[in-house]
């Protein structure tokens, strides 16, 4: 047995830790000014470009792909190099992948401000930039596949069964969810429309909060919480048994995003059942953690890193215990749509994500710096402030979503609506948001005295590039030792034949339905495709992020029924290219807002929305008055409709700008002689257009809209 | 619902990867001791252990 010498790559780790507290510190200043958007609409700044509709998936891309992400490959290209007893598979690999991501994230960066979104929550980026993800990503893949094979420690720890779950999934969410068709350069449309958008938008949405936030993290815990507390973790084998039964639970539980929602009821039903069986799993891995430290808390009370663990993991358990009890369906009817869900997301990125990385940071940069933390007392003052951020920020979010649902769901004893003008429940919680903005803003100036401490430590250290390590070569052929094995060493054949067999099954129970069963989502007659101006006004709908604020999908509530009107149906999205479900109410659902007000309203409120809405939290979009209308590519929008099946006649891309005009200058006719200063080819007419035409396909005479 | 069966077919791929993954790791020994992985890692052979042992 021959002992190896070879080196870790500990120059690639430092470059992922300086990219997660870079876009960390960025991706929580943006954050903070959504959160003073929402109590001070003069916080976005007037200017387009930083408003809350495009400032929001701003922030939610880079604390989750650019501070969580670059973390997670922080501690996967620690941990992984040392488990596996080997270098990375190529240090080339590593270097595209760390140039590539970080390359990914300014062109998220200039991208969203500029409104170029595919408007899909979490995925908002657009075509070419989804490519690039999946190529940096199959970078990264083989470049730890290859690490794996090449590993000098038969077994494989449990925290590389966590990375390579996370490899896997991602890759495939990724590129399902992000099936779409250029329109141009910078433009796209998803293949799938309206309910089926939704669907394949929320698997991914709920895999991603799955995949890409929870399972690399709980292998970064499996890994660094023993190693910190210098004790091997609770069990061994409970880690195991938790994790494959959560990654064979964690897929089916996308629907309970979408409850009470035109999804098929069966369909939500599943994904219920899978979310009430994630606790067990989920259980397992916080209870694993926190008693890892079983006999040594009183390292907790001296070693702030694990003070930081600590709470990580404990707000996992929270927050695993709450979304099952979330995709309850009557507690979903409370919480959807309101701030509840905030607090709660805030609870796994604010807690899990932040808290884990902060304690890995001060963990492991002393370490490849071959010194020790700079000052103990000031990341003990940023694990406290930080908790105290968490703690404001969560109180103050459960208060709003709590108080806000139960005004919109409040009758008179009459049985009409308490609370009828949806501004009044805004206003009520207008508090809780400044309270939010103080717990981020705590939480932040925590992050920023990190960022001190680390320089701090850096410079009084040096980096040790390429750590020399030594480990016997794994024995050749180990496998076939024992009878056990046979089933290996046939395993290339039949590993290969079962992978075809799969691929096949998988294959075809994707395309034969497409081809033999009719969708059945009921068509309704009376819904038709969008006129060329509407379907313009849609594009603009989606560039300004309306569907951060708005929805459009009323419940089958009489709640929602008595202030919205008609609850949703399946048939009404058949063109919607992509959903605008949306996910949050911050102002009210626009799916009956058509001829609900006249135009001049609409153009009114646009420009200001305190003009007609006295203390509306909504920023000014004047812009729209002024910019002109875009129809560049209005001629390759509608065949690229037409052929996602949107019926549009052979040939109607040659008249769509003639219709587009003709309905424009109408709808200018009909403001100018209320008395606005209108222009046809503005943005804000193609806007109002769109806005008029939603939800009133199937309105007819039996509206209930008041 | 023609997407359904994407998902499905795309959520049954992965489970089934998985799986096989999960049948190879226990038939390739990987789980027959439960206990010494957690230790092992606790221990490496750094080179430099004496700078390597300073606590924060």
């Amino acid at each position: 047995m021959t002992v190896e010498k070879f080196s870790y790559d500990n120059k690639i780790v430092r470059d992922f830790a300086i990219a997660t507290v870079i876009f960390g510190v960025v991706g929580m200043i943006v954050g903070l000014l959504a959160a003073l958007q929402l109590f001070g609409p003069i916080y976005n700044l007037g200017t387009q470009y930083t408003t809350f509709g495009r400032i929001r998936p701003l922030h939610t891309n880079a604390v989750i792909f650019a501070f969580v992400g670059n973390a997670m490959f922080m501690g996967v290209y620690y941990s992984l190099q040392r488990v596996c007893k080997a270098r990375m598979f190529s240090d080339l690999l590593s270097r595209i992948h760390f140039w590539g991501w970080q390359f990914i994230i300014v062109c998220a960066a200039v991208s969203l401000p500029l409104g170029i979104t595919a408007g899909k929550e979490y995925a908002e980026l657009e075509w070419p930039i989804d490519i690039m993800i999946a190529l940096i990503w199959v970078i990264f893949a083989i470049n730890m596949f290859g690490t794996i094979f090449k590993r000098r420690e038969k077994h494989i720890y449990v925290a590389i069964w966590f990375y390579i779950a996370t490899v896997v999934t991602v890759a495939v969410l990724h590129i399902v969810n992000s099936i779409e068709l250029p329109v141009s350069l910078l433009k796209s449309y998803p293949i799938y429309a309206g309910v089926q958008d939704a669907l394949v938008q929320w698997w991914y949405g709920h895999n991603a909060v799955a995949f890409f936030l929870t399972t690399p993290f709980l292998g970064l815990m499996y890994y660094f919480l023993p190693k910190m507390a210098g004790r091997p973790v609770y069990s061994y084998k409970l880690s195991i048994v938790h994790f494959w039964s959560l990654i064979f639970i964690y897929i089916w539980a996308g629907p309970h995003h979408l409850l009470y929602s035109s999804l098929p009821d069966w369909a939500q039903s599943l994904g219920v059942v899978f979310s009430i069986m994630l606790i067990a799993p989920s259980w397992g891995g916080m209870i694993n953690g926190l008693l890892t430290l079983r006999g040594a808390w009183d390292k907790v009370r001296d070693d702030v890193t694990l003070k930081f663990m600590v709470v990580a993991v404990t707000s996992y358990g929270m927050a695993t215990f709450e979304g099952p009890m979330l995709s309850l369906k009557n507690v979903n009817a409370i919480a959807h749509f309101t701030d509840w869900i905030v607090a709660h997301v805030h609870i796994g990125a604010l807690g899990w994500n932040g808290f884990m990385i902060f304690g890995i940071l001060y963990w492991l940069i002393p370490r490849i710096y071959k010194t020790t933390l700079f000052s103990k007392k000031m990341a003990a003052f940023h694990f406290w402030i930080g908790t105290l951020g968490i703690v404001f920020y969560a109180a103050s979010m459960y208060w709003a979503g709590i108080t806000q649902s139960l005004m919109w769901k409040q009758f008179t004893p009459l049985g009409i609506l308490q609370y009828p003008n949806f501004l009044e429940t805004v206003v009520q919680i207008i508090p809780m948001y400044m309270i939010r903005a103080f717990g981020g803003a705590l939480y932040l100036t925590g992050v920023i005295v990190m960022v001190v401490n680390l320089i701090k430590t850096v410079k009084q250290g040096s980096l040790e590039a390429n750590e020399p390590a030594e480990a016997p070569a794994i024995e050749k052929g180990y496998a076939d030792r024992s009878s056990k094995h046979r089933f290996l060493e046939s395993r290339p054949g039949k590993f290969a034949l079962l992978a075809t067999v799969v691929v096949i099954i998988g294959g075809a129970v994707e395309l034969i339905p497409t081809f033999m069963i009719k969708s059945n989502i009921p068509t309704i007659p009376s819904v038709k495709p969008y006129t060329p101006l509407e379907l313009q006004g849609r594009d603009l709908y989606v560039r300004e992020g309306c569907y951060t604020c708005h929805s459009q999908m009323i419940r089958p509530f009489r709640s929602e029924t008595e202030r919205y009107g008609e609850y949703s149906k399946a048939g009404e999205f058949v063109y919607d290219h992509p959903f605008q479900w949306g996910s949050k109410r911050i102002g009210p659902d626009l799916m009956r807002i058509g001829k609900k007000y006249p135009n001049l309203w609409h153009y009114n409120h646009m420009e200001n929305p305190r003009n007609v809405s006295p203390g509306s939290i909504m920023p000014n979009y004047d812009w729209l008055l002024k910019q002109n209308l875009d129809n560049s590519t209005l001629e390759s929008k509608i065949n690229v409709m037409r052929t996602l099946g949107v019926p549009y006649a052979p040939g109607y891309e040659k008249q769509a700008l003639q219709d587009l005009t003709k309905q424009a200058e109408e709808l200018a006719t009909d403001l100018q002689k209320n008395g606005a200063p209108a222009e046809s080819n503005k943005e804000i007419i193609a806007l109002i257009a769109y806005l008029q035409r939603m939800g009133t396909d199937i309105k007819g005479d039996t509206t209930t809209v008041k | 619902m023609d997407v359904m069966f994407i998902l499905i077919g795309a959520s049954i791929t992965v489970a089934m990867t998985f799986l096989f993954a999960f049948i190879w790791a226990v038939k390739s020994g990987q789980y027959e001791d439960r206990y010494t992985p957690s230790v092992r890692i606790l221990f490496e052979e750094n080179i430099q252990s004496e700078t390597e042992n300073k606590k924060l």
